[in-house]
């Protein structure tokens, strides 16, 4: 682990002291650290175990158990897939195929301009809609392998 | 300018993704542009899903819909009357006249697309706080006598007895208890946790503070998933309007009795769906199942006695204390008794809510309600329940939706999600997809769920690509494979994975021999 910069430093000490009174904050600490950096980068790691009087060990396992939590910060749009059935039900996998070709990278990776993240995700709550995408938080309902390659357009992809 | 015309255009997140925002600003500007003011009211969905974006307005025969409304429709909309509820091709009139809509019997989700979530007046002059008001006059185990006479059963999917588990708080000699209400809706098919978050979040609110009453709890917690952020923020709103007017905080509505409520977000994991292991989340740790005993009743949040109860359990408290035990109980069949908000989802052409009495069939719900498949291809199967329930073929359509005749076809209701597949479905891949859903959303506690469920992915393919001539040998094993599962693992996930596999196999299992 590489010593933390003074800007992760300075982030976990204000997210720590925002979260001082309550009864186990890790998640909510680690919520703060990654809406600020975009990720919770590994050198976070030994000031939040100094913090919280835990060992890096547990710090490190709660971070990686989660899938939301992520090590390296992501692309400007983060574009989340829902992969779950009722989403299969109305064939997501055509607009997974199409976003994969469209955007050349796979699954949990991002696009080599920095520009765009793929993720998986399972479940996105809006079911009666699918198939459905997230998009820095913003949903999308009944998108079809054509809507995703105008929001593509949208984002500054062209196929 | 003339006096202001109300509209309502939903904020809820199915009408987000479908461009209620854009319909929204639309007319504001479109309306203003004609010299005429309009009060924008942001709304939930009343779940007729394939009418969103439901546009209504306010007349002066009452309020009337049109949908489903695209930004650009507007202008034709304005055109045409939309404001006076004029006739135009996507007028609906009074949607609560719609047969969807009027053949429902909504307790829990009443207001749901009726009030203004934000407002709290809105909330009671539509009936609500008036549980919390009666559950104030009561003694606390009163309150819990009223819940268990109702009938009412957690509705997250484990079906418990409600009254029973917060007898058990109640009855548990220390100062310091919780109320955790789950609202990691994670199952695939389910929304209507989420709708009633958005939609009505003053009932949620209300709910868990007759629940924090009924047991002689102080504080509560909304465990909300990551992936609901208009959620988020309906509630925050929602929470900080009834602690300024007094419904949430010290000494609530004058009554000696203190309650607050705090949201904590997950994560992305779905496992932490289960109980203990929202509860292992919630105190900051990995979302890993606790062996039960104890209870979470007795030994839950903190080590304190804790009530966790889903959120559409909890929204549905006040119509209990407000109306009574006996009108809750009137309704359903069995032992499943009140009603259950049904999820239709999927490849169906009217998907939505559906509240209903207990003891509709699927096929009532599939073709009455659903209209069939959005394909247009015929229906072949429906998963009930989210990832973790079995699939019913249609010559099981007519199995009533309520716990009991679910069980007795080794399906199960879950948080009541029904998903409808067309006949373009491949069940293989549906077992195959179950069990490695499993394998990646496993906490990783015990062997049957965490190893289980990666032999299970190879041992599908293995059956599919029918290779070595051992099929019948693995077929044999994959049984056996389910059967460790199902009585081995430690919670749910892994012990609740065979009913989609198996059910595939029992009803498809042609599906698997290509």
């Amino acid at each position: 682990m590489s010593e933390p910069d003074d800007k992760v430093r300075r982030v976990v000490a204000g997210a720590v002291q925002r979260h001082a009174g309550e009864n186990g904050p890790l998640l909510e600490i680690l919520h703060a650290v990654q809406n600020e950096l975009g990720c919770v980068p590994g050198e976070a790691i030994a000031p939040l175990a100094d913090a919280l009087n835990l060992s890096r060990a547990e710090v490190h396992g709660v971070v990686s158990f989660y899938h939301h939590f992520r090590a390296a910060a992501p692309g400007r749009y983060v574009v989340q897939l829902c992969r779950a059935e009722a989403c299969q039900s109305m064939n997501a996998q055509a607009t997974e195929t199409r976003a994969r070709e469209l955007l050349g990278v796979d699954m949990g990776s991002t696009t080599a301009d920095g520009r765009v993240t793929l993720e998986a995700v399972y479940c996105l709550g809006n079911c009666a809609c699918a198939p459905s995408i997230m998009v820095n938080g913003e949903l999308h309902g009944r998108v079809t392998p054509e809507r995703f390659a105008e929001l593509a357009a949208e984002w500054g992809q062209r196929s | 300018m003339n006096a202001p015309v109300t509209v309502y255009v939903p904020a809820d997140a199915g009408a987000l993704s479908l461009g209620a925002d854009r319909v929204a600003s639309a007319i504001v500007a479109g309306a203003s542009a004609r010299g005429q003011n309009v009060n924008l009211v942001r709304n939930g969905s009343r779940g007729l899903y394939w009418l969103e974006p439901l546009v209504e307005v306010v007349t002066p025969a009452g309020r009337v819909a049109y949908g489903p409304v695209n930004a650009g429709d507007v202008t034709a909309l304005l055109e045409a009357g939309l404001l006076e509820g004029a006739p135009h091709a996507l007028r609906r009139g009074d949607i609560e006249s719609l047969d969807w809509l009027k053949s429902q019997q909504r307790l829990t989700g009443a207001r749901l697309g009726i009030v203004n979530p934000a407002d709290i007046d809105d909330y009671i002059a539509h009936g609500g706080y008036i549980g919390l008001s009666t559950a104030l006059t009561l003694a606390p185990a009163a309150i819990v006598k009223m819940i268990t006479d109702s009938g009412l059963r957690g509705r997250g999917g484990a079906a418990f007895p409600t009254g029973i588990k917060w007898q058990t708080v109640l009855d548990q000699p220390v100062a310091q208890k919780y109320i955790a209400c789950n609202a990691d809706e994670g199952d695939s098919g389910t929304f209507s946790d989420r709708m009633l978050m958005e939609g009505d979040p003053f009932a949620l609110i209300e709910g868990m503070t007759i629940a924090a009453r009924a047991v002689g709890a102080n504080r509560g917690y909304i465990y909300l998933r990551v992936e609901y952020p208009h959620a988020a923020r309906a509630l925050a709103k929602a929470l900080s309007a009834a602690r300024a007017r007094g419904y949430l905080g010290e000494n609530i509505r004058e009554s000696g009795f203190s309650f607050d409520i705090s949201i904590r977000l997950g994560a992305g994991a779905y496992i932490c769906g289960e109980e203990t292991s929202m509860l292992e989340s919630l105190e900051g740790r990995r979302g890993e199942v606790r062996v039960r005993p104890p209870l979470p009743a007795i030994k839950g949040l903190f080590g304190q006695p804790t009530v966790v109860n889903n959120v559409v359990t909890l929204a549905t408290v006040p119509v209990v204390l407000a109306k009574g035990a006996q009108f809750y109980q009137d309704f359903g069949v069995g032992r499943s008794r009140g009603t259950i908000p049904l999820q239709l989802a999927g490849n169906v052409k009217r998907g939505g809510l559906v509240e209903r009495a207990f003891g509709l069939t699927v096929n009532q719900l599939v073709y009455d309600y659903g209209g069939g498949s959005a394909s247009g291809r015929p229906v072949r199967a429906v998963q009930i329940g989210g990832p973790l329930g079995a699939y019913l073929p249609e010559s099981q359509f007519d199995t009533p939706l309520e716990y009991e005749a679910l069980s007795a076809r080794s399906a199960l209701l879950g948080h009541g999600g029904v998903v409808v597949f067309d006949d373009s479905v491949d069940m293989a891949k549906m077992a195959r997809y179950a069990l490695e859903f499993c394998a990646v959303e496993s906490c990783g506690k015990c062997t049957p769920c965490r190893i289980g469920s990666t032999r299970g992915v190879e041992l599908v393919d293995r059956i599919v690509a029918g290779a070595n001539g051992s099929r019948a040998a693995d077929l044999a094993l994959l049984d056996e494979l389910c059967d460790t599962m199902f009585n081995g693992s430690l919670c749910g996930l892994g012990g609740m994975t065979p009913f989609p596999v198996r059910s595939a196999l029992k009803h498809f299992r042609n599906d698997f021999m290509k």
